[in-house]
């Protein structure tokens, strides 16, 4: 079997694993040992890092999972992630998680941090604020004070404090981390038949499951691999993908894109992974530093207020040339207030740039294909035969 | 031609004076322009009304013109009119409804053109959809938008960092850009006289709210309760005008307490208090005069209801303080209902149950507002767990009328209500309708 096919057959058995036995096989190797759930779309993984534990993404149930449980904790009219989260953990496949993070994404998520607390009280729940202010003195400062108090909170369910040295160390590790991952995009931007869009998605995932250490490692192979490996080039559109930053579509949909005709050359399945878009610095305050890139060098996501109109939904553009697209997928998840909300004006920035674009909706269980390939198909057909070049 | 004569809606004095205050807000935005007024837009949940009033800016609020425009049957077409021009049928009917209306003209619930705004102050406070509604009213109007990130209160109360990063977006982003947009220096003992007026309303209406207590319920704190919210919810806390209000709408209640009178009804008073109900969520508005029906046809009065709670938890003890004007801004901002996070709404509703001798509780859970929906089913079994009592979930949707079907709800609410008789019986308690769906999940 060639490195690359052992590559994605690992990460596709850690991605099938919703019994999460890497971490808990992590978890056993060691006394003391802590793990910390996160959901999308971004948390300071470092801090979690720093106090010895695992970060986990904990991304949903996929269409694998069998919601039983879940539906009776959410009625018809909300979105999957949050019910077969909830699968996930009244089934114990959680139960080995010592700690879990809601970022601030959207209110389903939010309020899920409150259910937690309700739910499982022995395990650590907290809700991640970041700020919407991004003046150093005014959200940097509210920012730094909120990570101190994630950093003691996660310190207490550790059981040991966490230093700056230790927090600064963390840094360095998912940097390396950031910068692998944006290698392997601009990798696949730069020749997508090399790099299928479900074969980076589930390495993307990997990173969501395996120690920092370890996924940089992996990215490392990967990047050697994928850029030895021979592979056809398609005549194929090149297409970004958006609005698919929290519930993740199911892998069959990544796929029926690119079977569709539509190369992915840049996406935002996993934010977290590149959401700092240079290296966090590590002289000084480690807390202001993370603070600092968060507000000054992070990524863009509806979660995120845009305070400037005239920069509204401009990202997208530029990404869009960056990567010298042809087009954007819009694929959202039902019932995804950020998502929904944010399409329309960036669909508008598009038209302004005459960017052509295509929209659909899904759920992370969502069987049928055939719909989705026709649409992504006749988009891809539609850039092809009519684009003016 | 219709042989039924409608029957005349009966109302009293306060609500023919609040209808007059909220005409002539609509009024002062209909003329803002010619009188060289400046109109700020912003939301109910932790909105700066005393701080507005010092700017001499005519408060919009789009949330009110989405529930006024539900309410007389318009939002309908907006929403189709929003959905048609790329919005999602799964988002927030209260932005379909505003963008839909801007889209068809702006045209005001009271029939006159609302002007644009001259700024957009958004407080982000307790719904995630306030942020991108004020980004994309700001497509529209390309006007100045001042926000107000107001954090959430994940681990159930409020921080000094909390209140903090509040009071210096207040000093620095908020009160130095309104300043801007109106031309107005800020004056803070204008703020302090302003909070001053507030308390004394607030405790009025505190009062209000508390007076469920008594049996009969002088009021019914649901649909009764969205109208004494009004002043102090909207463009009026901090006005002498809303002062008077709460001292009316008390004198009018300390004498139905006198009289032993339930609450009043759009059909005349109640005639007999059979079911004390604590109600989640809010309310439809495009169905509301026939939801509330559903509810004194069967002598359910509403004793106490968290949506009264959205624009502040004023029975909790907060008032405004005018001698920590800044911070008490801070601390009211932070503490709406539904910034509060889903373990204290429990012990609110909990406290609700047990102090306000209800019978139960029963959700009203709305379609497209995920901060109150997600999480409720979960409240609801907490509260039948506590309290003993049973509860019940109910579907319905803010102003979109597509979402309200007359017939689930009230055979529904029916069946609730003979779920509440079986138990004063001493039958078993029956589980709830969402309740007996769910299988049985061991918590850790």
């Amino acid at each position: 079997m060639s490195q690359l096919s052992e590559i994605n057959q690992r990460c596709a058995s850690l991605y099938d694993d919703l019994n999460f036995g890497y971490a808990r096989e992590w978890k056993a190797a060691k006394p003391g040992r802590k793990v910390v759930g996160h959901m999308p779309f971004y948390v300071p993984r470092e801090l979690i890092h720093a106090a010895g534990a695992l970060p986990l993404g904990i991304f949903g149930g996929g269409d694998q999972l069998e919601v039983i449980h879940g539906d009776a904790y959410y009625q018809s009219y909300i979105c999957r992630i949050p019910r077969s989260t909830i699968e996930l953990a009244v089934t114990n496949r959680l139960d080995f998680v010592d700690g879990m993070l809601f970022p601030s994404i959207c209110d389903v998520i939010r309020n899920l941090s409150g259910m937690w607390k309700v739910m499982f009280p022995k395990v650590y729940a907290k809700y991640v604020d970041v700020p919407q202010n991004y003046r150093d003195d005014i959200g940097g400062t509210f920012y730094i004070h909120e990570l101190n108090e994630l950093r003691e909170g996660l310190a207490k369910m550790a059981g040991r404090p966490i230093t700056d040295d230790a927090i600064r160390a963390a840094i360095a590790l998912y940097n390396e981390n950031r910068r692998l991952v944006r290698e392997v995009y601009a990798f696949r931007a730069a020749e997508p038949w090399k790099a299928p869009a479900a074969d980076v998605y589930l390495l993307m995932r990997a990173g969501m499951t395996l120690a920092v250490e370890e996924h940089s490692r992996m990215l490392k192979e990967y990047l050697d691999a994928a850029g030895k490996a021979e592979a056809r080039k398609r005549d194929n559109c090149r297409v970004v993908v958006t609005g698919a930053f929290c519930e993740q579509p199911p892998l069959n949909l990544i796929k029926s894109i690119e079977l569709s005709g539509c190369y992915v050359v840049d996406d935002d399945f996993m934010l977290i992974n590149r959401w700092e878009k240079g290296d966090v610095a590590l002289e000084g305050d480690p807390l202001t530093n993370l603070a600092h890139a968060y507000i000054h060098n992070s990524g863009h996501t509806a979660a995120k207020y845009e305070d400037k109109e005239k920069q509204k939904g401009l990202w997208l553009v530029d990404t869009v040339k960056k990567n010298r697209a042809e087009g954007v997928i819009f694929a959202c998840p039902s019932f995804c207030d950020p998502a929904l909300l944010e399409r329309p004006m960036l669909q508008h920035a598009l038209a302004d740039h005459k960017i052509p674009f295509v929209a659909f909706k899904y759920a992370e269980n969502s069987g049928q294909m055939q719909p989705i390939r026709e649409q992504a198909g006749t988009f891809a057909d539609s850039i092809k035969l009519w684009s003016v070049q | 031609m219709n042989a039924r004569t409608p029957k005349e809606v009966v109302k009293e004095a306060s609500m023919v004076k609040q209808k007059e205050m909220i005409s002539g807000n609509y009024a002062k935005l209909a003329t803002a322009k010619e009188q060289g007024k400046k109109v700020v837009s912003t939301f109910v949940p932790g909105n700066l009304n005393e701080l507005i009033m010092c700017f001499d800016l005519v408060n919009n609020l789009p949330e009110i013109n989405a529930i006024q425009n539900g309410m007389r049957k318009k939002t309908g077409a907006y929403i189709m009119e929003a959905e048609k021009r790329g919005h999602s049928e799964d988002v927030c009917t209260y932005v379909k409804a505003d963008l839909g209306m801007i889209a068809k003209g702006n045209i005001g619930p009271d029939g006159h053109p609302l002007p644009s705004p001259d700024a957009l102050l958004l407080s982000y406070t307790g719904c995630f959809t306030f942020m991108k509604w004020f980004e994309l009213v700001r497509e529209q109007y390309k006007c100045e938008t001042l926000m107000l990130h107001v954090p959430y209160e994940g681990d159930g109360h409020a921080t000094k960092n909390m209140r903090d990063y509040i009071v210096k977006q207040l000093k620095e982003v908020i009160i130095p850009g309104l300043e801007r947009v109106s031309g107005v220096k800020f004056d803070i003992d204008r703020l302090r006289q302003i909070l001053k007026e507030s308390a004394k309303a607030e405790e009025n209406f505190v009062w209000v709210l508390n007076s469920a207590k008594h049996k009969p319920s002088p009021i019914d704190a649901y649909f009764g309760g969205v109208y004494y919210v009004g002043p102090i919810f909207t463009a009026f806390r901090g006005t002498p005008e809303a002062t008077e209000y709460y001292r009316l709408l008390r004198g009018e209640i300390e004498q139905r307490i006198a009289n032993g009178q339930g609450p009043i009804t759009p059909e005349g008073d109640m005639k007999e208090e059979k079911y004390r109900l604590v109600v989640e969520g809010p309310p439809n508005w495009t169905s509301f005069r026939d939801f509330w029906k559903m509810f004194y046809d069967e002598g359910a009065v509403v004793v106490a209801s968290t949506y009264t709670k959205v624009g502040g938890v004023y029975d909790l003890g907060f008032r405004h303080d005018s001698d920590h004007p800044l911070e008490s801004l801070a601390e009211y901002c932070l503490g709406c209902y539904t910034n509060r996070n889903l373990p204290s709404r429990i012990d609110l509703i909990e406290k609700y149950v047990n102090e306000f001798e209800a019978d139960g509780l029963l959700i009203n859970s709305i379609k497209s507002c995920n901060s109150f929906s997600a999480g409720q089913l979960l409240i609801l079994r907490e509260i039948e767990r506590r309290t003993g009592k049973p509860a019940a979930f109910i579907e319905t949707d803010l102003v979109d009328p597509r979402y309200f079907s007359p017939a689930n709800v009230k055979n529904r609410l029916e069946s609730y209500l003979q779920m509440i008789e079986q138990k004063r019986r001493g039958g078993a308690p029956a589980p709830s309708p969402a309740a007996a769906a769910a299988p049985a999940v061991a918590l850790q």
